[in-house]
């Protein structure tokens, strides 16, 4: 076979994959296109364009459920992201370097058990823990932000702990033995060594907790009480009096966050290589 | 500074890593651990930096023991064979390590990095992160910051096994520049035999956790202790046999060699250095067939089958070319040594 004839073959390949590429990529955001689309529809109809409108941003800008539901999603999933950080880096760092110890089979399977379990399952227990807790002990005060927060933690914890531990398990421990051959405490090879080489496992689980909180809905509903509804729970319950365009135009403004998001960490990536 | 190691002993789970070990170095030795992998070279050398602890010995610096102190309250550095440089560090904040631990500050600080960076000659790639470099850089900055601190005694882990060959000489060099310059002990650990008898002023040569002869290295080269040492550092040719009280050498055919020793009459083993016989006939003479030759350029390489079946190997160097030297397959020859080339072993 001559050299023109592969490459003929090559590029008819090759167009057979950018068919199939374009397939994939619609069959992924053509839904969000379309969504996008419409926020700007000026028809109330969430099937027929009519004209080019922002009508749904201004409703959506003075609508206090949907804001206040907004930053309710906002402040636990910061909330929790943090808690889960701090506990999900003990556990990982703990299952990656301190080897062999008394009840570590336990920890693991505790840690991979909110990665398996039904999110159902996991709601409903941390349900019945909350209210046996306040019976019990009196607290938590009854249901809202706060246990909201925690049941998204306790979840997260396990997904922080998988990063770090795989990061920490990656690195290895020579660097470690370096900084204490060069005179560092234990403490202080953590410190300056260890800590940024995690740095980027704790951003990354960090960011992951934000988002299963943000995304979250099972969980939530079962945990929150009344005057806590979270984002999702507060769309949810619009979609079942049927949609506006006014959700159209939320979720607009989310993919727009998210996006700048990764242009931003892509931004700074690029420039740190 | 003065190391002295007394009955060190270190096990990991139920195997025997290092088995009764002492070893003195002394200040200024260029020490160099050579040994086969799983010799328990790098074991050893982990126990003195404190990341392997012992179940039994002694490990005593200028007469303190290192035993009970971690790693980080000894004043022993490693330069590990990876490196290890920290990869969000500069090569100056790399070199600087150890030095800021120590409390220094501001001029001084600045002051013993750009000396360090000098004497390994990176003096402009200060600001450089560690990936930025060649392999043979990153090898140097390791060097300087385990040297920054000025560590009583300096602990090279396989120093020159990342280079690529060509650097490795040069390396080499440097390195016992550096160290014949700051006057430091160095224990280096390497499974090269050029390296081990290039460098050293004494070489330990370990197997199975222990150490099988200690010497200089002409020392090691020409009077292995057993057999193992030997055919470990360079190349031998066995022979069994018994030896009589005034040296005779007896081979199972009744051939006599003399061997310049004494001792006890009994089993012995004779080992022939390949480059001490020649292909003619000398004091000692064996007969055989020329089985093979193998060209080295400087050097050639000649198989001798012996009428037994066993062979032999001679080196010869080629200082009048190989032409002088060239035999054919089949060709008969004898090989001839003088009796002071005969190095008797013990039987096991």
């Amino acid at each position: 076979m001559g050299a023109a004839a592969r490459r003929c073959w090559g590029a008819r390949v090759s167009r057979l994959l950018l068919l199939w590429l374009a397939a994939g990529y619609a069959f992924l955001y053509a839904p969000i296109a379309y969504l996008v689309v419409f926020s700007f529809n000026a028809s109330r109809m969430v099937t027929a364009w009519d004209g080019a409108s922002l009508r749904w941003y201004q409703e959506l800008a003075t609508d206090p459920t949907l804001v206040d539901a907004a930053l309710l999603s906002l402040r636990i999933a910061a909330g929790s992201a943090t808690l889960a950080t701090l506990i999900g880096t003990a556990a990982g760092y703990g299952l990656a370097r301190f080897g062999r110890f008394r009840g570590r089979g336990a920890l693991e399977a505790a840690l991979a058990a909110p990665l398996v379990l039904p999110e159902v399952i996991t709601g409903l227990s941390l349900l019945l823990l909350f209210v046996m807790l306040e019976q019990a002990i009196g607290w938590p005060r009854g249901r809202g932000a706060g246990t909201v927060t925690l049941a998204h933690a306790s979840v997260s914890v396990a997904y922080v702990a998988a990063v770090v531990r795989a990061r920490l398990a990656d690195a290895g421990t020579t660097l470690e033995q370096a900084a204490m051959d060069l005179y560092a405490s234990p403490a202080r090879a953590f410190a300056l060594v260890t800590l940024p080489l995690m740095a980027p496992a704790l951003l990354a689980g960090w960011l992951l907790a934000f988002t299963l909180s943000m995304d979250d809905l099972v969980v939530a509903s079962f945990t929150s009480g009344p005057g806590a509804s979270t984002l999702p729970m507060v769309v949810f319950s619009m979609t079942r009096l049927g949609t506006t365009p006014e959700i159209y135009a939320l979720a607009t403004v989310i993919v727009a966050v998210v996006a700048g998001g990764l242009a931003l960490l892509s931004l700074l990536r690029l420039r740190a290589r | 500074m003065t190391l002295a190691i007394t009955g060190l002993g270190v096990r990991y789970d139920d195997m025997t890593a290092l088995a009764d070990l002492d070893l003195t170095v002394a200040p200024g030795e260029l020490f160099v651990l050579l040994g086969g992998s799983g010799s328990g070279k790098t074991t050893l050398l982990r126990a003195i930096a404190g990341f392997v602890r012992p179940w039994t010995g002694r490990i005593v610096l200028d007469g303190t023991d290192l035993a009970p102190l971690p790693p980080h309250r000894r004043p022993v550095n490693t330069m590990f064979q990876s490196y290890a440089l920290f990869p969000h560090l500069s090569v100056a904040d790399n070199v600087a390590f150890g030095l800021r631990r120590q409390g220094l500050r501001g001029a001084a600080l600045a002051a013993r990095v750009g000396e360090m960076l000098a004497l390994v000659r990176l003096e402009a790639m200060a600001g450089r992160r560690p990936h930025e470099l060649s392999g043979g850089q990153q090898q140097r900055v390791a060097l300087a910051r385990s040297l920054a601190p000025g560590p009583r005694l300096l602990l090279l882990d396989e120093p020159l096994s990342a280079l690529d060959r060509s650097l490795r000489a040069d390396t080499r060099t440097e390195l016992m520049r550096l160290q014949r310059r700051l006057g430091t002990s160095f224990i280096l650990v390497t499974h090269d035999q050029d390296e081990a008898l290039g460098m050293a002023d004494r070489i330990g040569v370990m197997r199975n956790g222990r150490l099988a002869q200690v010497g200089a290295p002409d020392e090691v080269y020409e009077r292995p202790a057993d057999r193992f040492v030997a055919e470990f550092l360079g190349a031998a040719n066995i022979l069994v046999g018994e030896l009589a009280p005034d040296g005779t050498f007896r081979l199972p055919d009744g051939t006599l060699l003399r061997t310049g020793t004494t001792g006890q009459a009994g089993p012995r083993l004779l080992a022939l250095r390949p480059e001490r016989l020649r292909l003619e006939d000398g004091p000692n003479r064996l007969p055989g067939i020329v089985v093979a030759q193998e060209y080295a350029g400087e050097s050639v390489t000649t198989q001798v089958r012996r009428p037994d079946g066993s062979l032999l190997r001679s080196v010869q160097a080629l200082d009048r070319g190989f032409g002088a030297a060239r035999l054919a397959p089949g060709a008969p020859v004898t090989l001839g040594w003088p009796p002071e080339a005969c190095i008797v072993l013990p039987a096991t």
